[in-house]
């Protein structure tokens, strides 16, 4: 097991395409990182440089304490989960399971009963004279990443491995994941784009977009406070509102009159931007205390909870999420008033986090 | 090449017509269907039948007039004056015939042997200014062979490949490589990257990943790539008979046509050869006609 250090990791292909531009990572021995971003962003290419199987223009990756960055794929010790399961199609599960450890010259003895104590974690016994074709995805996907368990590698990584799993099974492999990487305890970076997973996975998520790392944070700093514009629009779903305000007589304002409580230590003279998630804003009767009039624009019946957007006269109109027992009705009259705490304030021009 | 697969692929919908299930359209429709690819069927087969039939007559009823259809005797002699001369040694008809399968053959290898790998390059690597390599590639095919058999007849004489097989086989090697990169890349890309991905975590380098894993799930459109090579080296002509003016150099193609333009043409023995000569590439084509359908759909339309 080690921590996987990447320092000032640039990625540009022979054709021109930048895809890394600068990335910083430390990652902690045993612990769950996820990387989460846009298609496009930079994510499995660090991912694949961490492998091996892309080399960096420039920057340095350790392995524990090992400089890895002239290493093979195969000599970094590590494992990987792809996308597309990448089981052997001609070999049979048992034998699939078995390839890396023969590959390694480890003796016959040793082999199986790696192979027995992977097939037992991953409750793959039945399936063990299978070939993959004659797997299901979630049980391909099982296979995958027992494959990558037998190894006992000093990390894992896993690129978008339940992208291609139905939604029941995508949660049932999240837990089945998560589980096992608290019981080995071994070292796992995980890229993914969905938010969900990110969230509930991570034990901190690095949020990168266009080449370069924006935040780093665990699950509630990176929903609490996102570090720039980007995160706050990319963490969470609905997203946060992002409104326009000013500061006037110790209340932020918006255009349309909303309040909202300002942080302390928040910059003068420069146009600033309120990340206000959907939860901390309220929908009342027309003239509630506090509240500014807006009209529902409409709602969306969630099951256990409604989304109403609400035209509260600002250029946007905001979502708010309210619990099953306040209704209101599309078009109808409302009241709009935030609840929470001091917002993350963003300045517009730099889109970053002030305050 | 055309030829080639024409032949290879038509019987297939001339046969799935056929069947009289079709519930929604009425029996006469059928009839007519089955009458119109008869008489199609009929009038381009002719030249075949009509070949094959010159090769088994004698010669005077090769001459008779009327035409005789069928109340001709069966004889097998041009097929042994193919490969057998008057005084018994090998004819220079089945010396062509060898030279044929040497050019055939070897470029064939060739090109494979080129071709497969960098095909695999160009579908695998970010490669500088990759669209305009593979378009430069496929455009060494734009121009037909007779356009640049002159300057290719000259250069040949100045570097004393004239009249050598070892120049034809560079020449077919040289037109057929394009075709393969073409053609595999496109096998290539079904083929998911993450198995050499995996390959390499487990230890193995690159081209051993390639080797073990990719390559046998390539086989079939090898296999289909190849056949297509070799058919065209194999019926290649314009090559052929400028670059060759020996005997013992020169491929089927021009020796048969050579047959023809004395003063009388023993065309017994000019269907004989030609029947020769078409057969090898009709059986291959029949042994691949899934992958050759294969191959014109995924490899060559995709990119």
């Amino acid at each position: 097991m080690a921590g996987i250090e990447v320092t000032t990791l640039h990625k540009r292909y022979p054709d021109g395409t930048v895809a890394v531009e600068h990335v910083d990572l430390s990652i902690g021995d045993g612990e769950l990182f996820v990387m989460l971003g846009p298609s496009g962003c930079g994510k499995t290419t660090t991912l694949r440089a961490i492998a091996g199987l892309e080399r960096q223009t420039s920057g340095d990756i350790r392995i524990g304490d090992t400089l890895v960055n002239d290493l093979s794929p195969g000599e970094r010790d590590i494992a990987m989960v792809f996308q597309f399961y990448a089981l052997y199609p001609h070999l049979r599960t048992r034998d699939n399971l078995a390839f890396p450890l023969r590959a390694e010259g480890l003796p016959k003895a040793e082999v199986e009963e790696r192979v027995a104590e992977a097939a037992r974690l991953m409750r793959l016994d039945p399936l063990l004279d299978r070939r993959p074709h004659r797997l299901s995805g979630g049980e391909q996907q099982r296979v995958a990443l027992a494959r990558a368990l037998v190894r006992r590698p000093r990390a894992f990584l896993m690129d978008e491995p339940l992208t291609n799993l139905d939604a029941e099974l995508r949660a049932d492999m999240r837990t089945e994941i998560k589980h096992l990487q608290g019981e080995l305890g071994t070292t796992m970076v995980y890229v993914t784009h969905d938010q969900v997973e990110a969230m509930s996975l991570g034990h901190r998520i690095a949020i990168l977009n266009k080449g370069r790392v924006e935040q780093i944070g665990t699950p509630l700093e990176v929903y609490d406070r996102p570090a720039s514009l980007f995160c706050a629009a990319f963490i969470g779903s609905p997203p946060m509102n992002l409104i326009e305000v000013e500061l006037a007589d110790g209340k932020l304002r918006s255009k349309s009159g909303l309040a909202l409580t300002p942080p302390p230590n928040l910059p003068r003279d420069r146009s600033l931007i309120a990340g206000v998630r959907p939860e901390a804003l309220e929908v009342t009767e027309p003239g509630a205390e506090g509240s500014v009039p807006g009209r529902v624009v409409s709602a969306e019946w969630l099951g256990d909870e409604i989304i109403y957007v609400v035209d509260h006269g600002d250029q946007r109109d905001v979502r708010v999420r309210m619990p099953l027992n306040v209704r209101f009705a599309a078009d109808a009259p409302v009241g709009l008033r935030h609840t929470g705490g001091p917002p993350p304030v963003y300045d517009a021009s730099t889109e970053e986090l002030v305050a | 090449m055309a030829v080639s697969v024409d032949e290879a692929v038509s019987p297939g919908p001339v046969r799935d017509h056929r069947p009289p299930g079709r519930r929604s359209t009425g029996r006469g429709r059928v009839v007519i269907e089955v009458a119109v690819l008869a008489v199609l069927a009929a009038v381009m087969l002719f030249p075949v039948l009509w070949m094959i039939e010159t090769s088994i007559k004698e010669n005077r009823d090769v001459y008779a007039i009327p035409a005789k259809f069928f109340d001709f005797t069966v004889t097998l002699d041009h097929f042994k004056d193919v490969f057998v001369a008057s005084d018994g040694g090998p004819t220079t008809l089945s010396g062509a015939f060898l030279n044929s399968v040497i050019v055939a053959g070897v470029s064939t290898v060739l090109a494979t042997v080129l071709g497969v790998p960098a095909a695999w390059a160009y579908s695998r690597f970010s490669v500088k200014a990759k669209k305009d390599q593979l378009f430069f590639i496929l455009s060494t095919r734009f121009m037909p062979p007779v356009v640049v058999v002159i300057p290719i007849f000259l250069m040949y004489r100045q570097v004393g490949l004239f009249d050598t097989k070892l120049g034809l086989i560079l020449i077919y090697t040289a037109f057929n490589v394009p075709f393969t990169i073409w053609m595999m890349k496109g096998f290539v890309d079904e083929v998911p990257a993450e198995y050499e991905d995996a390959a390499m975590l487990d230890g193995y380098t690159r081209l051993q990943a390639f080797w073990k894993f990719t390559l046998p799930l390539l086989l079939p459109g090898i296999a289909a790539t190849a056949v297509f090579a070799l058919i065209f080296s194999w019926n290649e002509f314009v090559f052929a008979i400028f670059l060759t003016s020996s005997d013992a150099v020169r491929t089927a193609p021009p020796a048969i046509a050579g047959l023809i333009g004395g003063t009388t043409v023993d065309w017994g023995l000019v269907a004989a050869a030609s029947i020769v000569f078409a057969l090898p590439v009709l059986v291959f084509s029949y042994l691949v006609r899934k992958h050759l359908v294969a191959g014109v759909t995924l490899g060559a339309v995709r990119r």
